[in-house]
């Protein structure tokens, strides 16, 4: 039962880190109709900007604070990040305006492409360290309840509790401020929210610019698990099935999505992983998201799709 | 002036609905058929045949067949590189399994088990639509990945889990020669396309393009949807299955999974969009744009003498690949193909404004 609880634990907090990812295709999803492909190139980039100006600034400016570095480099990286939403939104997105899904799609394929080559050019291809002061040591907990206790890394915790209070923010910012409602009026219809006055284009930059932001987030988070290299804009394929399963429009189904294929996952390759030879967590959560998607074909809270003649 | 189908009268159904109506296109047809079949093999060097034109050959199949499905019947599929790689493993286990098997009938089998493959993973396309359904297809991607991988049976318990193939002839003539390989995966490309072309003009075409353009009025006027939508992916994936196998006997020798990862499948799907949606000879002309592209890329830095290290060539090479993606996109958003469609309605009119 220990065992269980603590596969169960792990899954649960993987879950909180694809959900991180998997928000920021929801966002861009929701505001602009773009399925993002380039957002684990993105990811990429906003890590490693993060990594090396953190390492830059003390060397430029001659201080050793490291908290001052990774705020200077969290700065960076963000003011960056909105940079290159407004240059996707400039260059590429309000020319593409009215094309077929399909075809933004591969457009974002593009500028994952791009930004892939820019990223590596511009900061280098090694492995890259973030320290931003996770702790490292596992928790024990429970241990009077259960022989051995149960065992949670906390770097996983603290994750975690960072990508709740982010999704928090987010809902906040949706909720209760007057961009967050023009953002929602977008989604909702393009035109009606245009012919009421809200600028498009400037909406595009807002979202793309949050999702550039949770990029950088989720990016600092999977760096410093897992140190800053190439192999980070892959860890948005793993997002993908949240996505779908929690419905491309619904920022809770993100969560939620990510909290069942983390934990699917997790109880798969434990219980299910020695019938299959092992490794089945890579197609796993897509055959989870599929099954799944056969009974409801929106996703968990995705909006009904309803056909018209 | 030269392209312009005054003069030709259709004096009979027949001659109405011919492939190609205009007595230019198939001059050129027939000029291009005799350059691929006789005249390039003569003259062109043997590099052309091993770095350009069988890749060429062989990835444009595969994205004909891909076209099929996406431009055609409009489901999106981000999983052809397991359909390719169901072909090449099943017709690697025909020829391994069944001694004596002609390598024809082979690679037919692989693209007969791509089939049952791809309409097993088209069911749900029943059910999920759109981008729902171009994440779901990635299932089918990362199922096959991981089956050929961890499966030893499928590599006939190869202990490096790479499988190769040699010694490959048809009807008594050995493969060998880059020439061979060429005519071999030229003849294969030729019927298919015309298989396809005609397909596509056919019913079965009609209704695929039906369910493309709208599935729930297409089933009203009494298209099954069941039908069409499976039609589509099991021609869509024998095509590609076929494909799939002579990437791997023919271009590669000797192959791994990783040959037709998850790149694989988006290079495909790049090809029929900068190609051309639901168009055959889109499928062509932007399989040769992406297989020239990174190539022409290469050689840039050359010409200007400009020394850069490999790794920063690359980044710089998928920086402007991506660029010129997007620039592609915004451009002609309908693939190339639409390009020279345009051109022939201005030629047809030529030197005349209207």
């Amino acid at each position: 039962m220990g065992f269980f609880l603590e596969t169960l634990f792990g899954g649960l907090m993987a879950g909180m880190l694809y959900a991180l990812i998997a928000l920021g295709f929801v966002l861009i999803y929701k505001a602009s109709g773009v399925f993002n492909f380039a957002q684990g190139a993105m990811v990429l980039f906003a890590a490693l900007a993060m990594a090396r100006f953190s390492g830059w600034y003390p060397l430029w400016f001659h201080f050793e604070s490291k908290l001052l570095a990774n705020l200077l480099g969290f700065v960076t990286a963000a003011a960056l990040m909105v940079a290159v939403a407004w240059l996707v939104e400039r260059l590429c997105l309000s020319r593409l305006v009215n094309q077929d899904g399909i075809t933004l799609l591969m457009a974002t394929l593009g500028i994952a492409y791009f930004l892939d080559g820019l990223g590596q050019t511009l900061f280098g291809n090694d492995i890259y360290k973030i320290d931003v002061g996770m702790p490292k040591e596992p928790l024990l907990v429970l241990q009077g309840t259960f022989d051995g206790g149960v065992l949670i890394s906390q770097e996983d915790l603290v994750a975690a509790l960072v990508a709740a209070t982010l999704v928090a923010l987010l809902a906040l910012f949706f909720q209760k401020t007057a961009t967050g409602r023009a953002l929602r009026a977008v989604a909702d219809d393009h035109q009606a929210a245009q012919s009421i006055g809200i600028p498009l284009d400037r909406i595009w930059v807002i979202v793309w610019s949050v999702a550039g932001i949770v990029a950088l987030v989720a990016g600092i988070i999977w760096g410093s698990k897992l140190g800053v290299q190439f192999s980070l804009s892959l860890v948005a394929l793993k997002a993908l099935p949240v996505v779908i399963l929690g419905g491309l429009t619904s920022i809770p189904g993100a969560i939620l999505g990510g909290l069942i294929i983390g934990v699917g996952e997790k109880l798969s390759e434990i219980y299910l992983g020695p019938m299959f030879g092992g490794g089945i967590e890579i197609w796993f959560a897509y055959v989870l998201a599929l099954l799944f998607l056969l009974v409801r074909p929106q996703g968990l809270f995705g909006e009904k799709i309803i056909d018209r003649v | 002036m030269l392209y312009r189908e005054n003069g030709q009268f259709k004096t009979s159904y027949r001659a109405d609905q011919q492939l190609f109506p205009v007595r230019q296109d198939r001059v050129a047809i027939l000029a291009l058929l005799a350059v691929a079949f006789v005249l390039l093999p003569l003259a062109a060097p043997e590099y052309l045949f091993r770095a350009i034109l069988i890749p060429f050959l062989i990835l444009s199949l595969a994205a004909l067949g891909l076209n099929i499905l996406v431009g055609y019947c409009g489901q999106i599929s981000l999983g052809t590189g397991a359909f390719m790689a169901v072909g090449a493993y099943a017709a690697y286990n025909v020829q391994v399994r069944i001694p004596g098997m002609p390598l024809i009938a082979s690679l037919l089998l692989g693209g007969l088990c791509a089939t049952g493959v791809g309409v097993l993973f088209g069911i749900p396309s029943l059910r999920i639509k759109g981008l729902y359904l171009a994440v779901a297809t990635l299932a089918a991607q990362f199922f096959t990945d991981w089956a050929f991988l961890r499966i030893s049976w499928f590599t006939n318990h190869s202990s490096s889990g790479s499988v190769s193939v040699s010694g490959l002839n048809v009807f008594g003539l050995p493969i060998e020669s880059p020439v061979s390989k060429y005519l071999l995966c030229l003849g294969f490309v030729s019927v298919f396309a015309l298989l396809a072309k005609n397909l596509v003009r056919a019913s079965i075409g009609r209704e695929w393009m039906a369910m493309r353009d709208m599935d729930v009025a297409a089933a009203v006027i009494g298209i099954r949807p069941m039908y069409a939508k499976l039609t589509a992916f099991a021609v869509s994936s024998f095509i590609v299955g076929v494909a799939g196998a002579l990437w791997g006997f023919v271009h590669l020798g000797a192959w791994e999974p990783a040959a037709f990862n998850i790149d694989r499948s988006f290079q495909l799907l790049f090809m029929v969009i900068i190609g051309g949606l639901g168009s055959i000879s889109g499928s062509f002309i932007g399989a040769a744009f992406i297989i020239l592209l990174p190539l022409l890329l290469n050689q840039v830095p050359r010409w200007f003498d400009m020394p850069l290290s490999t790794a920063l060539a690359s980044h710089l090479e998928s920086m402007i690949f991506g660029a010129l993606i997007v620039f592609f996109l915004i451009v002609e958003p309908h693939g190339l193909a639409r390009l020279w469609s345009t051109a022939r309605e201005k030629l047809r009119l030529w030197p005349f404004p209207h």
